[in-house]
Parts: C-alpha cells; sequence; structure tokens
C-alpha cells in the first residue's frame, strides 16, 4: 500500500531536491507540492496526506502556524536551513527534522524512521506539545492565526479585544466578530503579554488597551467595558489584579 | 548639545556664594567710601543683580552659540557691549532713585570708572569659565562619540561576520545548488561562482571603505541573481538609475543590508510575486536610494526599521553624525525606505 506524501516549502528548488528523493521510494507518491502554509493547509483537507515534508520559514505563516490551522496534523519531518530556535524545540520534543540541505542518506534515514514510528500514536502528541512550546516565543506570540470557514485570518495580538472561553475552544473577539481557536484559556494566559492581558474572570481574558472603564456589577463582582461597548465580566479574584496592573 | 554648567548642583552653590561675597564686599567698600547703609544696599544690590542676569545671560547664549577658537574676541566685544549695558541701567536707576541727592549723584559718577572695569572683570571671568565648561563638554562628547565609534566599529565587525555566514541564507543557497546539481548541472556552477563571489566580498570590503555607486550596484546585483534562483518566479528586482551617477560614493555594503530587508519584508509578507525596485537619484549634494517592497498593512505589525535597516542608520550616523539619513514609509501596501548619502 502506498502512502501519500505533501511537500510544503517557499522555495522551488527545495521542492524539486525532496522530489528526487522520494522517487527512490517507489511506495511514497507526492500527491501535492505546495508553496506555502495557505496552500498547505488545504492541501492537507483535500488528501489526507500520511507524511508532510514541512519548511518552517515560509511566506504569511510558518510551518509551525500552519499546523496549529489542522485538526490531526500528519506525521510531519520538518526541513530548515536555519532556526535556531526550531532545532532547540526539536530536540527537546525528539522529533526528527532535516537540515537543508541533506543528502539522500539523511532523508532515507529519516523516512525509515517515520515508518518506525507510523502506528505509534505518540507522534502526534509529539507534535502538539511542539506546537504549543513554539507558540509561545516570538514571532508567534505577537499574531494569533486562526482557520476561519476556508480563510486564514492573521490577529496581531493588540487587535485582540478579549478572549472568551467556550469548552474546548477561545473566542478571540476583534473589530470583525469573533474567531474560534482550539486552545486553551491557560495557554493563552501564558502566550499573551501579562502587561497588556489580564485574566479578569476564570473564562475572559481582556486586552488592558481596550478597556474604558469598570463598573460595579451585581455584589462582589465588576464588569469592565470596553472601546467597543463589550462587556467583559471581571471576577472578585480578578478585579484586584486588574486594579494592580492599571494602577488604581 | 552640551549641558549647562547650571545643571550640576555644585556649580550652581559655588555661583550663588560667590555672588553673596562680591555683594557683601561690594556693600562694605561703598560703607567705607561713606555712603549710609541704606545706600550701600540699595547700589549695591541693583549693581549686581543687573550683573547676575547679564552673567546668566552669557552663559545661556553660550550655551547655543560657542564662538570658533579665531573668533574669541567677540567674546571680548560681547562682554565689553554687557557691562556697558549694565552701568548704563545702573546709572539711569539709581540716579532716579537718589535723584536729589547731590553728593551720592557726584560719588557715582566718579565710581563709573572703577566701577566698570570691576564689572568687565567679573564678566570676563565668568565667560572664561563658561567657555571653558562648554568647550569641556563638547570634548567629552566627542570623546564618548569615538568610544562609541570604536564600540560600534566593533559590533559592526561582528554583524559583519554575521553577514558574511547569514546561516538562512548561505545555508538556504547551498540547498539549492544541491537541487541544481542533479538537474541542471550548468547553472548550480554559475550559482556556485555566484555564491563565491558574493561571500568573497564580504570578506574583502571594510566597513570604512567608499566604493562607488557602480561598484557597490556590482555587488548588489551578485546578491539578487542568488535570491532569484532560490525564490525563481516570485521575486522580481529592478534597478533604475543613470549611469552619470556611476562614480557617486557611497559606504561598501550599505545596500546589501537594505535590499535584503526589502525581501524578506516582501516574500515572507505576502504569498504572491514581488517586485523589489531601487532607485538612485541625485539630490543636490546627496546621492538618494529608495527601495520599495510590497507588504500586508493588515498583518503588518508596524515593525519601524528592521535590524538590517537599523545597522545601516548607525552606520551613516557614525559617518556623517545625522540621524536623518534613513527613512521609512508604508502607504497602502508599499513600503518605501530612502537613503541619503551626502557626497563630499
Amino acid at each position: 500500500m502506498s502512502s501519500k506524501v505533501i511537500i510544503i516549502d517557499d522555495e522551488p528548488l527545495a521542492r524539486s531536491v525532496v522530489i528526487e528523493y522520494i522517487q527512490n521510494f517507489p511506495d511514497l507518491v507526492v500527491s501535492q507540492v505546495c508553496s506555502n502554509g495557505y496552500e498547505g493547509v488545504k492541501a492537507i483537507q483535500q488528501y489526507k496526506p500520511d507524511l508532510i515534508i514541512l519548511d518552517i520559514q515560509m511566506p504569511k505563516i510558518n510551518g509551525f502556524e500552519m499546523l496549529e490551522l489542522i485538526e490531526n496534523p500528519p506525521a510531519v519531518i520538518f526541513a530548515t536551513a536555519f532556526d535556531e530556535y526550531a532545532i532547540k524545540a526539536f530536540e527537546a520534543h525528539a522529533i526528527d527534522y532535516l537540515l537543508k540541505p541533506f543528502n539522500q542518506d539523511r532523508f532515507e534515514k529519516a523516512i525509515k524512521k517515520w515508518r518506525e514510528q507510523k502506528n505509534n500514536s505518540n507522534s502526534e502528541k509529539q507534535t502538539k506539545q511542539l506546537l504549543d512550546d513554539v507558540s509561545l516565543t516570538a514571532p508567534q506570540n505577537q499574531r494569533i492565526v486562526i482557520k476561519d470557514g476556508s480563510k486564514i485570518k492573521i490577529i496581531p495580538v493588540q487587535d485582540i479585544f478579549y478572549l472568551e472561553a467556550a469548552d474546548d475552544f477561545v473566542k478571540v473577539f476583534t473589530k470583525e466578530g469573533y474567531f474560534l481557536k482550539n486552545k486553551t484559556m491557560s495557554h493563552f494566559e501564558q502566550v499573551l503579554d501579562a502587561s497588556q492581558f489580564v485574566r479578569s474572570h476564570r473564562s475572559y481574558i481582556v486586552n488592558l488597551q481596550q478597556i474604558t472603564r469598570i463598573d460595579p456589577y451585581e455584589k462582589d463582582n465588576h464588569v469592565a467595558i470596553l472601546r467597543s461597548g463589550a462587556k467583559v465580566p471581571v471576577s472578585r479574584t480578578g478585579y484586584p489584579k486588574l486594579k494592580a496592573i492599571l494602577g488604581l | 548639545m552640551a549641558t549647562s554648567p547650571f545643571s550640576v548642583t555644585r556649580f550652581r552653590v559655588i555661583f550663588s556664594i560667590c555672588w553673596l561675597i562680591i555683594f557683601v564686599d561690594h556693600v562694605l567698600l561703598l560703607r567705607w567710601f561713606g555712603l549710609s547703609w541704606s545706600m550701600a544696599i540699595v547700589d549695591g544690590a541693583i549693581n549686581d543683580a543687573l550683573l547676575i542676569f547679564a552673567c546668566l545671560l552669557v552663559i545661556m547664549m553660550l550655551h547655543y552659540y560657542l564662538p570658533q577658537k579665531e573668533k574669541y574676541f567677540h567674546l571680548l566685544t560681547w562682554c565689553l557691549l554687557i557691562t556697558v549695558i549694565v552701568i548704563l541701567i545702573t546709572k539711569v536707576i539709581l540716579k532716579n532713585i537718589y535723584a536729589s541727592n547731590e553728593d551720592y549723584i557726584i560719588f557715582f559718577n566718579r565710581s563709573l570708572w572703577v566701577r566698570s572695569s570691576l564689572d568687565f572683570l567679573l564678566l570676563g571671568c565668568v565667560i572664561l569659565i563658561s567657555v571653558i565648561w562648554y568647550n569641556w563638554q563638547e570634548q567629552s562628547e566627542q570623546e564618548a562619540r569615538k568610544q562609541d565609534a570604536e564600540k560600534l566599529s566593533k559590533e559592526a565587525e561582528l554583524f559583519k561576520l554575521r553577514q558574511q555566514l547569514q546561516p538562512h541564507f548561505l545555508f538556504n543557497s547551498l540547498n539549492s545548488i544541491n537541487a541544481l546539481i542533479g538537474s541542471r548541472p550548468q547553472e548550480a556552477r554559475k550559482m556556485v561562482q555566484q555564491l563565491s563571489d558574493f561571500l568573497r566580498g564580504t570578506i574583502k570590503k571594510e566597513e570604512h571603505q567608499w566604493v562607488t555607486l557602480k561598484e557597490e550596484l556590482q555587488y548588489l546585483q551578485l546578491y539578487l541573481d542568488i535570491e532569484k534562483v532560490r525564490f525563481g518566479h516570485r521575486l522580481a528586482t529592478s534597478i533604475e538609475y543613470d549611469e552619470s551617477l556611476d562614480e557617486l560614493k557611497l559606504p561598501a555594503l550599505l545596500l546589501q543590508p537594505v535590499m535584503e530587508n526589502a525581501i524578506k519584508f516582501g516574500l515572507y509578507d505576502t504569498i504572491d510575486e514581488i517586485e523589489i525596485i531601487l532607485k538612485a537619484v541625485r539630490e543636490e549634494n546627496n546621492l538618494v536610494i529608495t527601495v520599495t517592497n510590497p507588504f500586508d498593512p493588515e498583518t503588518s505589525a508596524p515593525k519601524g526599521t528592521g535590524f538590517g535597516l537599523q545597522s545601516v542608520q548607525r552606520r551613516l550616523y557614525l559617518l556623517f553624525a545625522r540621524n536623518d539619513l534613513v527613512s521609512t514609509e508604508a502607504k497602502e501596501n508599499i513600503f518605501t525606505t530612502t537613503i541619503k548619502i551626502p557626497q563630499a
């Protein structure tokens, strides 16, 4: 049985060298080659590949951000020329990666490793952990990449009004309404700059730049009124936190 | 800008004490000449207050205009002029106050010469001290700038080293060559040549060396050719300039980081094909170079000047002590970087 492979790299020659190496594996079929993360997301949805060979530095959204947009990402072999941080992250999570330029032997080794781990469900968890880890660092924590239907939305963090927990998702509110991101509140609490974003409530994180005033609400609670007019609940534990940061 | 001596507390204290002593001496002297206490104090107060005011004025003026060494006689003229004004005003005020006291008026007229020379000397002292102060300030500022320059040149060297290696650029270029070797060996050879010439250029050229625009653009072309092989049809570049500008000078390796910034910005901020345009013109006595690249205003946080541009700005600052030579502008979806290089 053959396996489907998708190659995602923004440099044409980098793609062609992978295609060339893959030709030595009769059971690997290249379903599609993509030149950026947008094409990558589409192709992965369409072909449901068994393996993707993924570059990291790419236009608009990088390889990690692209993976975040895919619900059940397939196995990945990363290929990068130089990215100190990414390499550290790979090593921390024991994920295989290729350093460009790589030769046929090195490529074969990576494929062999992938085959060995194929039936091991652990790899998906590893990828997830890797993404969590990577999203804590610049430039990823300066923006949030979200899939909105078939469109991909890049939201600079300063454009966020507030975040609201919604089951397994987080609603990211902006001037264009809200977008769903499948991350946890505590993840965002970690990622976002604590001097700009405060968890005002168990289910809410608010952008301080957007607050116009804080009103009392019912007995022990408060509510933050944003510039947009939106009201964000402030809990009893959230209120002192907000007050401290706003210097009230 | 040098700081005024009054920004130093100790100086303020000394200045005040000196004037207090001068004032007391002044009063005692007048008293010795037989003036009443009240007259001595009023006379001393008015004369010294005006003089203090004149001193403050001179110190302020010197803050903004410090004459060149060969123009120090200007200071003498100032000193003389201000003394005359101070004495005249003192005279008018005191004669008004004691108009009916003939003895005092006679005394004042007789003391005019002594007064003027004393005021002149005092004012001269203050001017001398402030000139020394400001000169010393300027010198230490220059010293600091020199040290800064040395430090920066070390940093520049480090930066140059990093430029030479530019790991991302280098490894990706090698990766492209690796791909070409299999399919198009002739092109692989050409690219090896270009890459070698480019790297040799970075090593050979000194940071402080000046080159002609022609040389710099030839070098830049090597870089662009390599990038074009890497990015294929996505990257188009054009260089527009008149050959009459060939011989204008600029610091070596100045344009490559600017171009690199534009390419990175352009290529990684959009998924479309992009065109980077470099234009060189002469404006008055400046060589003006503009580089434009597309970007996405919706998703790009206003980046200001990236690291590459910062180093360009600092280099130009070191050479010309001007901070206005690099400017950037984002308009709709086009980002423009403008660099001015004053011509000797």
